[in-house]
């Protein structure tokens, strides 16, 4: 494979993130990643498997810039983020879409307005976004349920709200934080089907999650953290 | 009519709670601190004018105390003082009392005597001075000497002294109290905003994670509490003005007491409450803001 991350070295134009031995710490404490490097393509599909506690969060918030590295090199969208200054970042994030595992949706917002969140931050105008929105949550199957609040949603149907909300910017790379944690095995296939018809519109996704029968049977390629490092022998695929 | 076409549920809702359960003691809070500042503004207005008042008064008269001598009468003692004084420059009146006026004057201390004759009540000559360019006691008496009177003056130099040196310590005293209760009302509003944003850390924590700037974040929770301090201080202000109209409309210009005379333009002077009270809040809410993005 050309793309190999542990060959951390060619620069492709069809690269969306790089890591170069990467470590990362937070505020004083021990390395949750060690020396991790890896190139992903764009368009790409990953699962980051590991134990609890071997960095896979961790990662996930190196690449949606919710922290920095401590050492080594990160490149994203092909600019380096070590040289990023605090008032780059929102635009960055604004390529990324979240699904974080407490979902992070707001309560005293209707799936539609959760959903249109980003849209608004970015300075759309309601009447610009009010399709989409509408659109994207009947894609989701939650077309009936535009009006409701979050604590009114089972947890199957939170859990798609908070991907309507990740996706509905069209972001470049989707990050998913165990997004079939709380939902039962079919929940968790249709939104694994909701991921891969994602992909196929052309965006990178990256899954951190335990659950080994779904990643087993998707095929997808494998990052396999443990103790924070990359173990390239568990690994599987393109950026392994 | 269908849900789909209902206007106000596709209007973009606000990405804060409109209204938070502690908002009311927040308000409360806010509204009482903003109300005892307004007072003490109005206290220190009414201090200060009636220090003034009362030494525009002292300033403008003086008293002359005469006593005859050698076969002289008190009366033409009295009567020459007067014309003694008539001719000095700050001076616009001059007028002998008769006795028993003086005597008035100082039965506080001699009580009810039966027979004014026996008792050598001296004479005093009220002089009314220029107020703009008055007379002082120095001139007063070189003129008095000049007659050969034996006569002391008292230009109430040592009351209007104290009086001033009393409306000094008012207004500091009310300056300091204001900008305490201000300072009061700030911190409030700072917890409150602190407090406001740990519990909305969910709204920090989804924007910035959307890519919401850092000025879009703080300026959300500026605007919620400049609003929120605004209503307080305009509350407070509306208290503080109707209790300060009250005591205009009962006393009169003299307000509930002479010492505190009310004028109806001292109002204006809480006006700017509620604008001080928002700008206070939003500016603690912008520094609180900012301080826990960055910590995110």
């Amino acid at each position: 494979m050309s793309r190999n991350a542990n060959a951390a070295g060619d620069a492709s134009a069809d690269e969306i993130l790089r890591f170069t031995n990467v470590s990362m710490r937070y505020g004083r404490g021990p390395e949750v990643l060690n020396d991790v490097s890896l190139s992903l393509p764009r368009g790409s599909f990953h699962f980051i498997t590991g134990v609890s506690g071997a960095g896979k969060s961790s990662l996930l918030k190196l690449i949606y810039l919710a922290e920095r590295p401590a050492a080594g090199s990160f490149r994203l969208f092909g600019e380096d983020v070590t040289q990023m200054v605090p008032r780059d970042l929102p635009m960055a994030r604004r390529r990324i879409g979240v699904v974080s595992q407490d979902l992070l949706l707001l309560d005293h917002l209707s799936a539609f307005d959760n959903t249109a969140l980003p849209l608004r931050i970015a300075g759309h105008k309601p009447a610009d976004y009010r399709s989409d929105v509408a659109e994207l949550l009947t894609w989701v199957g939650l077309g009936a349920r535009m009006h409701a609040l979050p604590p009114t949603l089972a947890g199957g149907e939170k859990q798609r709200l908070a991907i309507a909300r990740a996706v509905v910017g069209r972001p470049e790379i989707l990050l998913a934080d165990e997004p079939t944690g709380n939902v039962d095995h079919e929940m968790a296939l249709r939104i694994y089907r909701l991921f891969v018809e994602l992909n196929r519109l052309g965006t990178t996704v990256i899954i951190a999650t335990h659950d080994q029968d779904l990643v087993a049977r998707s095929g997808r390629p494998v990052l396999h953290l443990e103790k924070g490092r990359l173990n390239p022998l568990a690994s599987q695929g393109p950026g392994a | 009519m269908s849900d789909i076409f209902d206007i106000t549920r596709w209007r973009p809702a606000p990405y804060l709670p409109e209204a938070e359960a502690r908002d009311p003691a927040l308000i409360f809070v806010i509204a009482v601190l903003c109300f005892l500042a307004c007072l003490t503004a109005l206290g220190a207005l009414a201090g200060d004018r009636g220090a003034r008042g009362w030494t525009g008064q002292l300033v403008g008269e003086a008293t002359v105390i005469v006593r005859a001598r050698g076969g002289e009468t008190p009366d033409a003692a009295a009567a020459r003082a007067a014309e003694a004084m008539a001719d000095v420059a700050g001076v616009t009146e001059v007028r002998a009392l008769e006795r028993e006026k003086a005597y008035e004057l100082i039965r506080p201390w001699l009580g009810d005597v039966a027979d004014l004759d026996d008792l050598p009540v001296p004479r005093l000559v009220a002089v009314t001075l220029d107020r703009k360019h008055p007379a002082d006691a120095a001139a007063l008496d070189k003129a008095l000497k000049a007659q050969g009177l034996d006569a002391v003056v008292d230009d109430h130099s040592i009351w209007i002294k104290d009086i001033r040196r009393a409306a000094g310590v008012v207004r500091t005293i009310s300056l300091a109290v204001f900008v305490l209760i201000a300072g009061a009302a700030g911190a409030v509003v700072a917890f409150a905003t602190r407090a406001g944003l740990a519990a909305r850390r969910d709204v920090v924590e989804v924007m910035h994670l959307i890519g919401a700037e850092d000025s879009q974040i703080a300026s959300l929770f500026e605007l919620r509490f400049a609003r929120i301090a605004a209503l307080s201080g305009a509350l407070g202000a509306l208290a503080a003005g109707l209790l300060g109209a009250g005591l205009r409309l009962i006393g009169g210009g003299e307000g509930i007491t002479p010492a505190l005379p009310i004028a109806w333009i001292d109002l204006l002077a809480i006006l700017p409450c509620p604008v001080l009270a928002a700008l206070v809040a939003a500016l603690a809410a912008r520094i609180t803001a900012r301080r826990l993005i960055q910590g995110l």
